[in-house]
């Protein structure tokens, strides 16, 4: 369900790890808890990021939640699909629909966020 | 022998279609005469310079008289409105919009005054501001007034602006203003333009202020605590003089927001409950016409140690006349230019010298007596999260219907179709699934029973047919809106193909 | 219905409030009178009032004639008695006149998108300036002089607690447009606006294009003030500025002592997710028609709270109305007719007093006149109010009057104003 290869955070962002690069998306908990998304606010390239503080926003017609970031590092690429094709972060959480990619300050804390099967058991002990 | 009773409220009719403006329009066509000028015409080119004269206004309407009456009569009969029926819309007070409002703010001397004609000559609109003022200040029982602020909004800042002053010359503005979980969403965005950082506090189990808590969290830090009591469940803050005794021990103030003064005028004063400042929504609670958003106005009522930061000019009556006072030393800035939405001062003092004292205070009486029936009739189909006595308002919860997958917008928009508008849906925050009730005191028993009755059919039809609601409304002219569309890729304006 | 509330009286459903809160007194206000003492009581007001003199006041608010069928539209109880139009399907006649409203400001003023309106231009102002702050994430403002003064207050008011800074510039004492070598020794690069205003107050056709040069010049917006509407139907727009934020009060909305009035901002699509209050989109319904709705809810206080763009919830949607009805009625030709005869008016009586700026006016200018009270106690005497005595705002003016003239203005009240004036 949870793809095994991403760590996890308890505000519903997700991690992909590869060497000191960082792919940062919401999950699908997240997408479904907003429902249909409008607009993603994300950062400019070259934005440092810092552990636990927001980094943009998503908007449903009703409702607007941060991002905050899982881990610390600059902002190297952004996703521009979700500037044209929002939706698409509700078809794809966990892949095409990745938000913003970073250079990781310290890759091995990434150990420290959830792992699927914890996150899969957080969000079923939230309900 | 009873009397002949509606068997429903709406039916379906004749609704007109009707294209956009520029869609009507035609070169050459015009709804608009102007007098043959009686000074020479002047060469637009040369007065202003050549590169200074527009083309034409590309795309502008241009339609005939006809034409444009027929437009916004068809336009407006795809509105609900007051004049149709009830909008048991909570916190709104939709009640009834008295004609003679509309005609007393148009006669000709109150209409066409210009806020900068010599004193001499405003004398007669200053006697209603200066009324008005004395009338507000009777009501909430506070010691001075100011008509400046635009809207509830507007007055809530003026209001924190006006906290913020008085603690600055005390020595210290402080950083934070408490605000409980279940208020208004425009205040919280007050407190963050006024410059304060806002702290939530929860409220109790039992949907009211938890004072120890509020013991445990105001300090030196605190600039205020905003309150609306009644608060957004309709229900009395009990403990207000309490809370209201630790704000003041601590040099903090109570602010409250009067947008529920439906329930207690002529029957409690803020002033008499350790209030120290708080708004009025003259659109609210007196009667002032929504206009399908605005105009509104917010005065702000103060106790005396507040009276010297209220905004200039304050209206002075000195040597028989009335005086706009701009020396004040201590004042906070304007919160807008001229003296307030001076137009809708007028609908407001005309409704007070309708109701006159007695009149007002029966209103409220009435405005309580509705919200309780429609409690104790629909208790049994919805679910009722608080339980303490209710006010003006009554706050349902959908947990019943979300059960079978119905939520409370859909109830609301399914009750569209017999013939009503919706409740307030999803506020306040703190109850899961809200629906926020209030009738006022202008509606009759019959219209009420009508509402209850189709509240019911409905909770019933969410058993038996719960997809008939959700896919409400049916009887309309416009189903469903694709808000969704609208914000992913906004068309804010019409363009030529 | 007290049985079914479970009560004796409607008095025992208060039963359960403090005994300490409860008022014990009637309210010290008198019985209720009737509907005809109500019309007696605002018609002696209205009396003490300048109804019946010809006026030459500006300022801000202006004296247009209001088309009939202006009231006749927001009469209807559809329009007047209505909500905010949440609920889209039973609001479509209140949002289509919103979408239209929207259209028809972007028309005139030459930008991108227009909100559906703002309290009044005095409040806009600020709302504009906050904008370009978030905009461009700098703190500072530069407005000019000759902005109107109160628009200035309240900016002041609304900048002082979001720790934005409020400098001035100048005007030129020969011309009373902007003063732009003082504008360029004052900006900087933390300047997040340059505010302008025109026709500016003294009625001045300003020099909005190289202001807004030497703001962009400098990566600050160039917000562009109008109070006299009915000047958007001759002149250009400017369409380097970024952000409009004007009054409608012109178009068929009441003087009525100072309020309620429309205030609108427009600006371009970059900044559209920065703009407060409402906005209506276009959309479909579920059967595939043309709908309207509210949009783009996220930038306000009932979705954002504490973050939002702005406090406001409730606008001047009846307000704008009247402006809508009134755009409708004169269209594309008449705006223009309308305001050359403004011009043509305030001209001419110009031509017979000696305006003291030489900068090109619309329908307003400064007129030096030695002992403004003096002169405008003798208009009075001949039932005239004179133009506005400038001293309570620019003291260098002291000896100085506002005049404005409009449609309304006949030419044997403007001869009058002149005699007493030479």
């Amino acid at each position: 369900m949870y793809p095994e290869n991403l760590r996890y955070t308890k505000e519903h962002e997700w991690v992909l790890v590869e060497g000191d690069t960082g792919t940062i998306g919401i999950t699908d908990h997240a997408q479904e808890e907003l429902g249909d998304i409008v607009y993603v606010d994300l950062p400019h390239v070259g934005t440092r990021l810092e552990t636990g503080k927001s980094l943009g926003s998503v908007e449903s017609v009703k409702a607007v939640s941060d991002i905050y970031a899982p881990l610390s590092g600059e902002v190297l690429e952004v996703n521009s699909l979700l500037a044209d094709a929002p939706e698409k972060l509700n078809q794809d959480p966990h892949g095409g629909a990745w938000l913003i990619k970073i250079r990781l300050d310290a890759p091995a804390e990434a150990l420290n966020l959830l792992s699927a099967a914890d996150y899969q058991t957080y969000i079923g002990a939230e309900k | 022998m009873s009397a002949r009773k509606l068997e429903r409220k709406a039916n379906s009719h004749l609704s007109p279609n009707e294209l956009l403006l520029f869609e009507r329009s035609s070169p050459g066509k015009k709804a608009y005469q102007l007098p043959e000028l009686d000074v020479p015409a002047v060469d637009a080119g040369e007065a202003l310079g050549a590169a200074s004269v527009r083309a034409e206004i590309s795309g502008f309407p241009e339609v005939s008289e006809v034409e444009a009456i027929r437009h916004f009569t068809r336009l407006s009969t795809w509105n609900y409105a007051i004049d149709y029926g009830m909008y048991p819309l909570g916190s709104c007070t939709m009640k009834y919009n008295p004609r003679i409002n509309e005609l007393v703010a148009r006669l000709e001397g109150l209409a066409w005054a210009h806020p900068y004609q010599p004193e001499a000559l405003a004398q007669g609109c200053m006697e209603v501001m200066e009324h008005l003022e004395a009338a507000l200040a009777e009501i909430t029982g506070m010691d001075a007034v100011t008509l400046q602020p635009s809207a509830g909004a507007q007055g809530e800042l003026t209001g924190i602006l006006l906290v913020r002053a008085l603690l600055e010359s005390r020595g210290n503005p402080r950083q934070k203003i408490l605000i409980p979980d279940s208020a208004h969403g425009t205040n919280p965005a007050t407190a963050a333009i006024a410059g304060y950082a806002v702290e939530n506090i929860r409220s109790s189990e039992t949907g009211v202020l938890d004072v120890s808590a509020l013991e445990r969290i105001v300090d030196q830090d605190v600039a205020a605590l905003m309150v609306t009591n009644p608060n957004t469940l309709g229900v009395f803050e009990e403990n207000i003089i309490q809370a209201a005794e630790i704000l003041h021990a601590k040099g903090a103030m109570l602010y409250m927001d009067g947008a529920n003064m439906n329930a207690l005028v002529g029957v409690a004063r803020p002033g008499d409950f350790g209030v120290d400042v708080l708004h009025l929504n003259l659109h609210k609670t007196f009667s002032t016409p929504h206009g399908g958003g605005g105009p509104g106005a917010g005065p702000v009522a103060v106790k005396k140690h507040l009276e010297p930061f209220l905004p200039a000019p304050r209206l002075v009556r000195s040597g028989g006349r009335l005086h706009f006072d701009y020396r004040r030393e201590q004042a906070i800035g304007r919160v807008r230019a001229f003296y307030g939405n001076f137009g809708v001062l007028v609908r407001a003092l005309a409704y007070i010298l309708a109701h006159g004292g007695p009149g007002l205070r029966n209103a409220t009486l009435d405005a309580v007596m509705n919200a309780v029936y429609i409690r104790k009739k629909l208790e049994p189909y919805f679910d009722l999260p608080y339980p303490s006595p209710n006010m003006h308002e009554v706050v349902f919860s959908d947990d019943r219907q979300a059960k079978l997958g119905v939520r409370t917008g859909d109830l609301a928009k399914r009750l569209i179709d017999y013939g009503f508008h919706p409740y307030t849906v999803s506020f306040p925050l703190i109850v899961h699934g809200a629906l926020m009730i209030e009738p006022t005191e202008t509606e009759s028993k019959d219209e009420i029973d009508l509402f209850v009755e189709a509240m019911i059919s409905i909770a019933r039809e969410v058993e038996s047919d719960p997809q008939l609601v959700k896919s409400a409304p049916h009887s309309t002219r416009i189903g469903r809106v694709d808000e969704v569309a609208a914000a992913r890729k906004p068309v804010l304006k019409w363009t030529p193909e | 219905m007290l049985d079914a509330c479970g009560v004796a009286s409607a008095e025992e459903l208060f039963s359960h409030l403090p005994e300490a809160v409860r008022l014990n007194r009637p309210l010290a206000l008198p019985p209720g009178i009737s509907e005809y003492e109500i019309v007696d009581y605002f018609r002696e007001r209205a009396g003490r009032t300048a109804a019946g003199y010809a006026s030459f006041l500006g300022a801000g608010v202006y004296s247009h004639y209001r088309p009939v069928l202006v009231d006749t539209v927001v009469s209807r109880g559809e329009f007047l008695t209505s909500y905010t139009p949440y609920q889209a399907e039973i609001a479509q006649g209140t949002l289509t006149a919103i979408f239209e409203f929207q259209t028809m400001i972007c028309q005139l003023t030459g930008m991108d998108v227009a909100n559906a309106g703002m309290w009044d231009g005095s409040t806009a102002l600020p709302e504009a300036a906050m904008m370009a702050a978030r905009a461009t994430g700098k703190g500072r403002v530069l407005a000019a002089k000759s902005v109107h003064p109160e628009y200035r207050e309240v900016l002041r008011t609304y900048a002082l607690h979001q720790g934005m800074v409020v400098d001035e510039f100048g005007y030129d004492a020969r011309t009373g447009a902007v003063d732009l070598k003082d504008l360029e020794s004052k900006i900087d690069g933390l300047t997040a606006a340059v505010i302008v205003q025109s026709p500016n107050f003294f009625g001045i056709v300003d020099e909005v294009r190289a202001a807004a040069e030497i703001a962009h010049k400098h990566g600050a917006l160039l917000i562009l003030v109008f109070t006299e509407a009915v000047s958007l139907g001759l002149l250009e727009p400017v369409r380097e500025a970024d952000i409009v934020a004007g009054e409608l009060q012109s178009f068929a909305i009441s003087p009525s002592f100072g309020g309620p009035y429309a205030g609108v901002i427009a600006t371009r699509d970059k900044f559209v997710r920065q703009m407060p209050g409402r906005l209506v989109g276009q959309s479909t319904d579920s059967r595939g028609q043309r709908a309207f709705c509210l949009t783009l809810a996220t930038r306000e206080q009932h979705i954002r709270r504490e973050k939002a763009t702005s406090n406001i919830c409730t606008n001047q949607a009846l307000v704008a109305l009247m402006a809508t009805v009134f755009m409708t009625v004169y269209g594309k030709q008449g705006l223009r007719e309308l305001a050359l005869q403004n011009l043509a008016k305030a001209h001419y009586l110009a031509g017979k007093v000696k305006p003291r700026f030489s900068g090109k006016f619309f329908n307003e200018f400064v007129c030096g006149v030695g002992d403004p009270e003096a002169r405008n106690q003798a208009l009075l005497e001949k039932k005239i109010v004179g133009g506005l005595p400038l001293g309570r705002f620019y003291p260098e003016l002291a000896d100085s009057v506002l005049l404005c003239a409009t449609e309304m203005s006949r030419r044997a009240d403007m001869d009058a104003v002149a005699e007493v004036l030479r």
